[in-house]
């Protein structure tokens, strides 16, 4: 009895502190965003620049989020290496793109430009894809039925394996990507300031996880990936060849995320051996945030925690005369996944996080 | 029925769980057309035998055939392409797939899609209930619809051995009255079957034959009629006093 109470009363200490936080959280919010635009000091300008900047690096994440979702969604395992591929897709994007710069074609006229975009989305796509297998094939299958941590180290194996294997090959510095000069230029509207480059990319995360969306919704093959997801021995009682749709899992979201290296390359003009580490946390972190092993969770995470990270240091900081608030984007990622879990433990779309199993 | 060619066969096989010996020299056969009941205790290793035979557990020593074309070594897929196909313990359904999701994916091996329309058409007239439910997610279905959904969508395979492990677990009589219906139904139309129950006195209702297994081993084979009357299966498995 005394011991049953002793848990009562920690049961209810934490009850108290995390409502005690949720509130808190809640008035930092609200009062801080009151306080923002009150001031008036940033005027609608601001903001739509904000909410653009959000709106891209937030198609980014979601792309890359769904790479770790649909893995964890049929391997129930956090496939830390994605960060990696992604970055490969990059450097795969970027030396498509420095070729066909040399050949004249990258700028040649816009037509040229969107083609070329293209192919270095195609080429960083397959390339990223045929690095992602190798990593399955190589790293987890072996492992598949193994206790759960232990792929995950081996995804941490892999993940430095493919960051230093690139390193040694590529050196540390640092590679500009080529510029394509019509990604620059204002779209020729008047009440926002928005570069085709930002078009570009929100239309290019669109139409990949409309596609995607299709491909798991309304395809067979797709339908037996989510088949396999909930129960690989049933699923293989159907004739539904179970390494097949991991290995297709693992394809399809490789893809994608290659093809998401090269539009982050577009945004931020440079690559290196390191850079697919901190978008792939953010990415992870978003999938968390949807609710992991959801696909349409992963694309509102990116969104979501895009339009956190650029808006909220300004909105919810601001009023309070917090310094430095740029700096801040990067620990507002983080904050706001601490905070997520907290209000919602299975996050924005997710049903429980782990044990859904019938 | 003894004149009738092998459609299942397995042969001697022992099957471990790491170091648990769950079939210790199992053997049994399945003759074209012919229903073929395997009863047991919980724990008897009923289950193991219908997953050593689909390939999900692959015996360590022994073999399995079908049609006497060894399946042992067969990935599981390859096997249901091959024809032989099982309603598992519990339907397993897939809960978040519509009904009409999961009898897509049991005619997955099906290349033609005409034919796996064909066979969906054929699915919801043998249950029109599933019919009702095609756009509902298999999760929020009855026990009842969702045993009717494991069978249609094994059959949506065209299987030409069909292994169901205890189709009334958990079922209210009038629905286990039912699934012993369609299996005679199923059994008239010609399938090959292998059913494996705890309920023994429904299953030796509809069998040809009938293998008694305990501890991973059969101890027991004859017609279904004469294990009806046999003293032994009367006392243990019909509940007779
Ligand atoms: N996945 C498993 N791991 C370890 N032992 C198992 C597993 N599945 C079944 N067994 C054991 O094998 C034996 C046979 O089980 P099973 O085939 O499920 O019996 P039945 O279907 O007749 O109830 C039991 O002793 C059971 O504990
Ligand atoms: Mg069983």
């Amino acid at each position: 009895m005394q011991v049953r109470l002793a848990d009562r009363v920690t049961d209810l200490a934490i009850a108290t502190f995390l409502w005690a936080f949720r509130i808190s959280v809640v008035l930092i919010v609200v009062v801080g965003s009151f306080l923002t635009l009150s001031s008036g000091k940033y005027g609608l300008e601001t903001w739509t620049g904000l909410v653009i900047t959000g709106l891209t690096t937030g198609s980014v994440y979601a792309l890359v989020a769904l790479g770790y979702t649909m893995v964890y969604g049929i391997l129930r395992m956090i496939n830390f290496a994605h960060g990696d591929i992604f970055m490969i897709g990059g450097f795969a994007g970027y030396f498509a793109g420095l070729a066909l710069s040399r050949l004249g074609f990258l700028n040649a006229n816009a037509i040229a430009s969107l083609i070329s975009i293209m192919i270095m989305m195609v080429v960083a796509g397959v390339f990223a894809l045929v690095v992602a297998l190798l990593v399955e094939r190589i790293a987890y299958r072996p492992l598949r039925n193994a206790p759960r941590l232990i792929p995950l180290i081996s995804a941490f194996g892999a993940s430095y394996f493919l960051e230093y294997s690139v390193k040694g090959w590529a050196g540390p510095g640092v590679y500009a990507f080529p510029d394509v000069a019509v990604l620059d230029q204002l779209v020729p509207i008047d009440f926002v300031r928005i570069k085709w480059l930002d078009v570009l990319v929100v239309i290019a995360a669109l139409v990949m996880m409309a596609g995607l969306y299709f491909f798991v919704m309304r395809t067979k093959v797709g339908t037996a990936i989510r088949a396999v997801s909930e129960d690989k021995a049933t699923a293989a009682l159907m004739g539904i060849d179970v390494d097949r749709a991991i290995v297709t899992t693992f394809a399809v979201g490789a893809a994608m995320a290659g093809a998401a290296g090269v539009l982050f390359g577009l945004m931020f003009r440079q690559i290196n051996y390191f850079s697919g580490f901190e978008p792939g946390l953010k990415a992870f972190t978003a999938a968390v945030l949807g609710g992991i092993g959801n696909i349409p969770g992963a694309m509102l995470g990116g969104l979501f925690l895009g339009q956190v990270e650029a808006v909220g240091p300004q909105l919810f900081l601001d009023g309070f005369g917090v310094p430095g608030l740029a700096g801040l984007a990067k620990a507002v990622g983080f904050t706001m996944l601490v905070l997520i879990l907290v209000f919602r433990p299975s996050g924005l779309l997710g049903e429980r996080i782990s044990g859904t199993r019938a | 029925m003894a004149d009738a060619a092998v459609a299942l066969e397995v042969q001697d096989v022992h099957t471990f769980y790491g170091n648990i010996h769950a079939l210790k020299g199992l053997s049994l056969t399945v003759a074209e057309g012919e229903i073929v009941t395997l009863i047991g205790a919980n724990g008897a290793g009923k289950t193991t035998t219908l997953n050593t035979i689909c390939g999900l557990v692959p015996p360590r020593e022994g073999q399995v055939r079908l049609s006497g074309q060894d399946l042992t070594g067969v990935p599981p897929h390859q096997i249901v392409a091959r024809g032989v196909v099982q309603v598992p313990e519990g339907r397993r359904v897939f809960a978040r797939l519509t009904t009409e999701e999961n009898l897509q994916m049991g005619g997955y091996t099906v290349r033609d899609q005409a034919v796996a329309r064909a066979g969906i058409d054929r699915a919801y007239q043998m249950f029109p209930r599933l019919k009702e439910r095609r756009h509902q997610v298999a999760g929020t279905l009855s026990g009842g619809e969702q045993q009717m959904l494991a069978i249609g969508r094994a059959l949506m395979a065209e299987p030409r051995v069909l292994l169901l492990d205890e189709p009334s677990m958990g079922l209210a009589p009038v629905l286990v009255e039912g699934i012993f219906e369609t299996i005679d139904r199923l059994h008239q139309a010609g399938t090959t079957i292998l059913l494996v129950e705890q309920n023994a006195r429904m299953a030796l209702q509809v069998a040809d034959r009938g293998y008694v297994i305990e501890t991973g081993k059969i101890v027991l084979a004859d017609s279904a009629a004469s294990l009806r009357e046999n003293p032994m299966i009367q006392k243990v498995y019909l509940g007779v006093a």
